[in-house]
């Protein structure tokens, strides 16, 4: 990567038109000056009353799209934007703004707005990630009245997320009542607990029989077939310790978490895998597996098995 | 006003602003990304912020902008006249934070003066820039 063939791509957009003709969506007004005044906690007197200017630093914000989005955009800016998206470096951070004021902008003033692209640098790594700064100046004027210039300068990054030590799951609490079952997991055996008095077969593991009470105990091992009892889908928050029980996939998006009964009777909650999470029926039938998440945490899940088996 | 001791007198090179502390709630980031209209997911939105490679949402450019603003004006009065505001962002405000605003005078020239502005956060200069005010009817120094 050390050759950037992106870069006089992106560079021949210097000098191009941004925005032309731009309208603010909104003229001059005293509430969005008011609103704005009580977010920064300004009570300048020269914000109200019957000779109110806004703010000048407000410049910028009589320029914004909202979420309409932004008019006046020309097709080089569109382009420019397109091919950085296109490149992985999609996200974008403001890292520079400087304003000019010339004149007080007050209510009724209608704003239109000109921009040209200045600069675009070449790639830079970054504490978010490598990128490329674009650079913009834009002339806003007032009731065709140049008011203020500005200029602008945004990161576009692609971020580096793995940077980031990936997210680890949650540990599972092994104690004394649990510890064979996870003694179990790490051999790869699905251990159920067997009363020795009344031969109940009880899962989670607990210390004493819900049937006769005793304490005494001994494990079968489960074959690994069952079906699916009940199921939820996990879709918010997307958790990113709990991305795809197979592993590899960036972010969690929706996953299904199952209710399986076993063949042998007991019913336990895995993750349900290999199949997508909105196929997961009641009654679809899974194989026991077991899911590395770490090097440290092993846990059984449940592979869907194919269509047609059920 | 610029108001030192007894004796007004206009600003010089070398005065220090008082600091103004400004927490950073993830109210305030919130009301400020809204109040310019910046609808950018990352100034709302702390999953969608994450994927981006931030461990929280954090302000936007043109909040830190006005809180800028309102410093040099807060300091210097209704009567003292934004002429350029330039700022550059370093460290992002994230929610929990607090940035301590500092300003120096660098310069002034007849009724102009320019301060340099800091802000500081937890992690470190949220903010560096340069903002010229004019002092209409400000005794030259
Ligand atoms: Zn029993």
């Amino acid at each position: 990567m050390s050759e950037d063939e992106l870069y006089p791509l992106l560079k021949a957009y210097e000098g191009r038109s941004a925005s032309a003709s731009g309208i603010g969506k909104d003229l001059v007004n005293e509430p969005m000056i008011r609103h704005w005044c009580e977010v920064m906690g300004d009570r300048n007197p020269a914000y109200e009353g019957p000779d109110v200017i806004a703010p000048p630093t407000m410049l910028q914000a009589w320029t914004m799209g909202g979420l309409s989005g932004h008019t006046g955009r020309t097709g080089a800016h569109d382009e420019l934007f397109a091919l950085l998206d296109g490149a992985g470096f999609a996200a974008v951070v403001a890292t520079d703004c400087e304003q000019e004021y010339r004149l007080p902008l007050r209510p009724g003033h209608r704003i239109t707005f000109d921009s040209v692209i200045e600069t675009v640098s070449p790639r830079k790594t970054t504490r978010l990630g490598a990128g490329y700064f674009v650079t913009t100046r834009m002339d806003i004027r007032a009731d065709g009245e140049l008011a203020g210039t500005h200029r602008f300068r945004i990161l576009k990054y692609a971020p580096a997320a793995g940077m980031r030590p990936a997210p680890r799951r949650p540990r599972p609490v092994v104690n004394r009542d649990n510890a064979g079952f996870w003694e179990g997991v790490a051999q790869h055996r699905l251990l159920i607990q067997r009363c020795a008095s009344c031969a109940k077969l009880r899962f989670p593991w607990l210390p004493g029989c819900g049937a006769c009470g005793s304490p005494d105990w001994d494990t079968v091992e489960a074959e690994g077939e069952g079906t699916v009892y009940s199921y939820v889908v996990m879709h918010h928050p997307p958790f990113p310790a709990f991305a795809g029980s197979e592993g590899g996939r960036e972010g969690a998006g929706p996953y299904a978490v199952g209710l399986v009964e076993l063949a042998e009777g007991v019913r336990m909650v895995g993750n349900v895998i290999g199949v997508p999470y909105d196929k997961v029926r009641i009654g679809t039938p899974v194989r026991l597996e077991f899911f590395r998440a770490d090097e440290d945490l092993e846990l059984p899940v449940f592979r869907a098995l194919a269509e047609g088996a059920g | 006003m610029s108001t030192n001791g007894t004796a007004t007198r206009g600003p010089r090179a070398g005065d220090e602003l008082p600091p103004l502390t400004v927490p950073i709630t993830r109210t305030l980031i919130v009301a400020g990304a809204i109040a310019s209209r910046d609808y950018q997911d990352v100034h709302h939105d702390a999953e969608l912020a994450r994927e981006k490679g931030s461990p929280d949402i954090f302000m936007n450019i043109l909040t830190t902008n006005g809180l800028v603003g309102r410093y040099i004006t807060d300091h210097f009065g209704p009567g003292a006249v934004l002429r350029r505001v330039a700022i550059r962002l370093g460290a992002p405000n994230h929610p929990g934070d607090t940035m301590t605003l500092t300003g120096t005078v660098t310069e002034v020239d007849g009724d102009t003066a320019v301060v340099r502005v800091v802000g500081a956060n937890g992690l470190g200069h949220h903010v560096t820039g340069t903002v010229t005010v004019a002092l209409p009817g400000e005794a030259v120094a």
